[in-house]
């Protein structure tokens, strides 16, 4: 796969809008410009082949271990909605969901 | 009491004295409060400080030796947190507005450890955001300054615990450690810090920044005080499922062992980084000389990745971040910026809560995992790990530790890198690798620049051998001055 050697200000307005960053006209400009540095330092590793080598997620190798299927305590609920903005008869309130209006 | 000051004790000679009963935890306490009071406006290590809940649990600490109950390994041991570990009715905002006036509803594993061994944990140190920075000078709430020059940083991310202890406004800290936040504030400082084996302490409770490569571990101003922290938060959790079930040595023990016969590995690659300072090249290359004549068998390796690491970092730390990060939105905890919709309330809620480099991470790793160049950036980073983690098992072959510089450089001028990100990322260009490959490393004081600034020694080791980083780092402790060698103004 070929990739860009820089990132233009609209791929940066692109990759805000999925990140949820409400970014400045200014701070894309300077963005952009911060991205194509840092991604032409790690256009370094082009010079590497690796077409097989196994890709590392996690340093130490782990088996996911179960735990006995026994319920216990968790948070109460009025902890888990003691810091949230808004609440609503033991719920979280969020704003209205209304994409691509 | 033994003579001298109370802040200079170190972790066991306190937890010596108070079981003793030579000075009571409830005085150790008042000092440890009192000097942070008068002395930490000029350095803006702490974030918050719980005076009334050290002083309880120092009270506690008194009353059951007075009981005549069997008191812990930490007993009246002032320890500071990291305020990126969550702590139960303390708020804990890892360095960030987005968690501005949080007050976690629990504690982390390491902190509920802590506790129960004695310590009393007097508050929560300064960082940089989200633990992304090295230096401190992303803190949301201000700079911390390094004791021994007031205008450098003390290094980051973990600066704030890392000055704390320097300045003996307390005998321990704890920090964490995604790519040297623990080694490299401990190394710019002129003390003892570790990062233990991923999976060696719970993860359970610490804001995650990058979960693969995440890990908590000790600040001290001794080798073995370290040893004994790192002993009291090591251990499986079952709430953390890459916490490893496998038993924990004596970390105490490993110090004072004869360094006869250890192998040590001097990276040859090391010389040719082109940031390397000429004073930490000089004081490593006497650290592996004093290292050689205690009886170590040092010989060269090779680790041809390592130059990579970087790059790799870079990728892989932001892209779990951007992932990580995606919680803090506004709904739950954490101040919300209202928008007309749920879409821009997150955006402006995002916007408004994440400072500069926290929102540079996001939109990097956003990018690096976003269609069409995932294989580009993410999966050809994380194979390039795979290489570095090579590396590092086929010079373990060959040798017991690794030993190079923590830092390339002595602590830099706060504001010196702060407009150019790529330098400020060099920073941690020798403590990158381990991380990347997992291994333990501990960073120990080997030096002073001309103008008098400590100098860090990194030793690396396999995976789950802390102790021989202890053996080696405590040996060459005990034979060098640099253990006596404090910040003036604050000892």
């Amino acid at each position: 796969m070929s990739k860009p050697a820089s990132i233009d200000e609209a791929e940066v307005r692109k990759v805000a809008a999925l990140a949820r960053l409400e970014l400045d006209d200014a701070e894309v400009a300077t963005m952009a410009t911060e991205l194509s540095s840092i991604l032409g330092y790690v256009a370094s590793l082009d010079t590497l082949v690796v077409s097989s080598v196994e890709p590392t997620a996690h340093a130490v190798a782990s088996v996911s271990p179960l735990r006995d299927d026994i319920a216990e305590e968790g948070l109460r609920r009025d902890e888990a909605l003691a810091a949230a903005p808004q609440t609503f008869g033991g719920a979280f309130v969020v704003p209205k969901v209304k994409e691509g209006s | 009491m033994s003579g001298g000051p109370l802040h200079k004790l170190g972790v066991v000679e306190t937890a010596e004295e108070v079981a003793r009963g030579g000075v009571s935890a409830v005085e150790v306490a008042k000092a440890a409060i009192a000097r942070i009071a008068a002395r930490d406006r000029e350095l803006g290590a702490f974030l918050y400080v719980d005076a009334e809940g050290a002083l309880a649990e120092a009270a506690e600490v008194d009353r059951r030796r007075a009981r005549g109950e069997s008191l812990g390994a930490l007993a009246g041991v002032p320890v500071a947190l990291k305020d990126v570990l969550c702590t139960r009715g303390i708020p804990t905002t890892s360095g960030s507005r987005v968690l501005e006036g949080w007050i976690p509803p629990y504690d982390a594993t390491v902190v509920t450890r802590l506790r129960a061994a004695g310590a009393v944990l007097v508050g929560k140190t300064n960082m940089d955001e989200m633990a992304m920075g090295s230096s401190t000078e992303n803190s949301a709430y201000g700079v911390a300054r390094n004791p021994w020059s007031l205008d450098r940083t003390p290094g980051g991310s973990s600066g704030g615990s890392a000055a704390a202890t320097a300045a003996a406004f307390v005998p321990a800290a704890l920090g964490t450690d995604t790519g040297g936040s623990i080694r490299q504030p401990a190394s710019l400082c002129g003390i003892v810090g570790v990062k233990p084996t991923y999976g060696r302490v719970s993860r359970w409770g610490l804001v995650a920044f990058a979960s693969s490569l995440d890990q908590a571990g000790p600040f001290a101003r001794s080798v073995r005080d370290a040893a004994r922290i790192l002993g009291v938060i090591a251990g499986h959790d079952r709430r953390d499922a890459t916490s490893v079930q496998r038993g924990v040595p004596s970390y105490e023990a490993a110090c004072g062992r004869d360094p006869r016969g250890v192998r040590v590995g001097y990276v040859r690659e090391t010389a040719a980084e082109k940031g390397l300072d000429p004073s930490v090249r000089h004081a490593v290359a006497e650290a592996v000389e004093k290292l050689a004549s205690l009886g170590a068998e040092v010989r060269e390796v090779s680790l041809p990745h390592a130059h990579h690491g970087l790059a790799v970092y870079y990728l892989v730390a932001p892209a779990e971040a951007s992932s990580n990060l995606a919680r803090f939105d506004g709904m739950r905890y954490g101040p919300r910026v209202t928008g007309n919709d749920l879409a821009s309330t997150y955006a402006k809620t995002r916007a408004r809560g994440f400072g500069k480099e926290v929102r540079r991470r996001i939109m990097l790793g956003t990018y690096a995992l976003s269609a069409g160049y995932y294989e580009a950036f993410y999966l050809k980073a994380q194979k390039v790990r795979t290489l570095i983690r090579q590396d590092f098992e086929r010079a373990f072959g060959e040798v017991d530790v690794i030993v190079g510089p923590t830092s390339p450089t002595p602590a830099f001028r706060l504001g010196e890198k702060v407009s150019d990100p790529l330098s400020m990322y060099l920073a941690d260009v020798f403590t990158l690798p381990a991380s990347l490959a997992g291994v333990p490393a501990i960073s120990v004081p080997c030096g002073s620049s001309d103008e008098g600034l400590p100098i860090g020694l990194q030793l690396v080791a396999p995976a789950f051998e802390e102790e021989r980083l202890f053996t080696l780092a405590h040996a060459y402790e005990q034979a060098t001055r640099w253990k006596d060698r404090h910040p003036h103004a604050y000892w």
